[in-house]
């Protein structure tokens, strides 16, 4: 099913997001997100710390149910048919999440298990998916002695056993040294270019953001602020401004007069977030 | 990897899965589930050991000293017999009651979201803690029973009497496990559960029939320690492990009791595990 969706023309809508929701008590940590993220595309997510980013990413990964409002990922709605969006989606979330009392190899077997892999499948896909991610001679050991890059790159072998349509990295380089960075969005960059995935990528570097996404949504206070690709964004604060300008420019100037206020907001939203959830 | 030659995509729609496949997939990644746990045990199998310590304290201070009281043990059981089969549930209580820590554990570093934004159902994930928690405590069951052999405790080593053992270790775990794993989803952070695990720990073993009989309590405590599901486990134990032990309620409603309260437990949970995601 994937695949041949994945070879038909034109832009299809990987997820499409209609006015999606997510109240914490009397805080609105996503307010109202309508978009469309289209199939084949990197769609970088970008916003302050509490902005409502992972929020936003839990709702589309069928983690945190919506307040109001809907998506449907791969045709599938997230509050109606969680089971089956969970079927053509992968995960890797903010925190190394791999398990590391389990060895490389193990930890795939897990996901392969957990996501029906047909067992005469399931070993030719985990031993692709290490070589895939440059993992195949550190296989057979815990995963507690891997390196930052080498944890998250096992963590995107692990989402990819099932194949899914649409990826959502959570911070995917957060933490890594420049060269681990670059290893994580070359291989990100070839399963974009192989298997045409969609993926939704959030990142605090505007580098790599300006760099690898197709395009881009600002989000601050759980609302999108701006879309649009990286020459877009930057044309709409002037001439010669970087991405870092636009985040700057876009997000502080809404923010200044609120500053305190806004402060107290992120603590809320953490805390909020950690209590309810 | 979809177009590198493999097999047509794997996601069949729910329509096209016939209740077989769903029930064979049902069963895997409870396993799966399940399998992780025993490799962790496996690369770490100290953790067995520095566990065992306890039982091993129960046994040879508190048991020989007891023993030396007349009265305790009903019938001609002797004390250090009657308390092995105690202390072989606490033991494998006490596993089980901090399996909520692991939950909130593997939440915080990610581990838990990950496998609730797999396909695999809610209640299969349960299940499987569930059962890995039952196969953690079979491990300390045989560290009880080379012990309580060890101490000269009539220990009946019929196959079947010991299938019933595992049987009634592996449900009484899966049990309190699932009641951890409930008060976690509930409490979330570790700080508040440590807190609750203590305080649970020590009525569940207290107002049992682990270490003295029912007979010998107050009657509100006898009657507490009739809906603990302890004193059901305690009981199948003491029937089916040792050689002159008896079944006070019989060991249909023994295994009855331990089925149903894992059972009712496990839906619960089921319906809670979802908001460990959040």
């Amino acid at each position: 099913m994937p695949s041949e969706q994945a070879t038909a023309p034109g832009p299809v809508a990987a997820v499409s997001i209609d006015g999606l929701t997510r109240r914490f008590g009397d805080l609105i940590a996503v307010d109202r997100v309508t978009l469309k993220i289209n199939q084949g595309e990197i769609f970088g997510l970008i916003g302050p710390n509490g902005a409502g980013k992972s929020t936003l990413i839990k709702m589309l990964t069928t983690l945190l149910p919506p307040t109001s409002g809907t998506a449907s990922i791969a045709g599938h709605d997230i509050v109606n048919e969680p089971a089956e969006v969970r079927r053509h989606i992968g995960y890797v979330p903010q925190l190394l999440s791999a398990d590391g009392s389990l060895t490389g190899y193990e930890n795939l077997l897990l996901s392969a298990r957990l996501y029906g892999v047909p067992r005469v499948e399931r070993r030719q896909r985990i031993s692709r998916a290490l070589e895939r991610m440059g993992l195949a001679d550190v296989a057979d050991h815990l995963v507690s002695h891997y390196s930052g890059g080498m944890i998250r790159r096992l963590e995107i072998a692990q989402c990819l056993l099932h194949r899914p349509e649409v990826l959502f990295l959570d911070e995917p380089t957060v933490g890594l040294d420049p060269s681990a960075r670059e290893t994580v969005w070359e291989r990100v960059l070839e399963l974009r270019a192989r298997f045409h995935r969609t993926m939704v990528v959030t990142s605090h570097l505007m580098d790599e953001i300006n760099e690898f996404c197709d395009r881009i949504a600002l989000i601050d206070h759980g609302r999108i602020v701006a879309v649009g690709t990286a020459p877009e964004l930057k044309a709409r604060v002037g001439p010669n401004a970087t991405l870092d300008d636009v985040f700057i420019k876009l997000v502080d100037s809404e923010r200044e007069s609120i500053d305190r206020r806004n402060y107290g907001e992120v603590r809320r939203a953490r805390r909020a977030e950690r209590e309810h959830g | 990897m979809a177009k590198s030659g493999g097999p047509a995509a794997p996601s069949a729609s729910m329509a096209e899965r016939t209740i077989l496949q769903t029930l064979a997939d049902y069963a895997l990644q409870t396993f799966a589930v399940a399998a992780a746990e025993v490799e962790k045990l496996r690369h770490d199998p100290l953790e067995l050991f520095t566990r065992a310590v306890q039982p091993v304290l129960w046994l040879m201070l508190f048991g020989e000293v007891m023993a030396r009281v007349r009265g305790v043990a009903p019938g001609n059981l002797p004390y250090l017999d009657f308390l092995a089969a105690g202390i072989l549930a606490q033991s494998a209580l006490f596993v089980a009651i901090f399996y909520g820590i692991s939950a909130i554990w593997e939440r915080d570093l990610g581990v838990l979201q990950r496998h609730l934004v797999s396909p695999a159902p809610r209640s299969a994930l349960v299940l499987g803690k569930a059962l890995s928690a039952g196969v953690r405590a079979l491990s300390q069951a045989i560290i009880v029973y080379f012990l309580a052999f060890a101490l000269g405790v009539g220990i009946d080593l019929n196959p079947l009497k010991v299938i019933g053992v595992a049987a009634a270790i592996m449900l009484g775990s899966g049990l309190f496990s699932t009641l951890s794993l409930i008060i976690a989803c509930i409490v979330k952070t570790r700080e508040r559960f440590m807190g609750i695990g203590q305080v649970l720990t020590m009525p569940i073993f207290f107002a049992s029939n682990a270490i003295y009989p029912l007979s010998l309590m107050p009657a509100w405590l006898n009657a507490v320690s009739h809906v603990n599901p302890l004193t059901y486990e305690v009981d199948a134990l003491r029937a089916l492990m040792l050689t002159q032990g008896t079944s006070d309620y019989g060991l249909p409603l023994d295994f009855a009791v331990l089925a149903a309260a894992s059972a009712v437990l496990i839906a619960i949970a089921a319906k809670m595990y979802g908001r460990m995601g959040y």
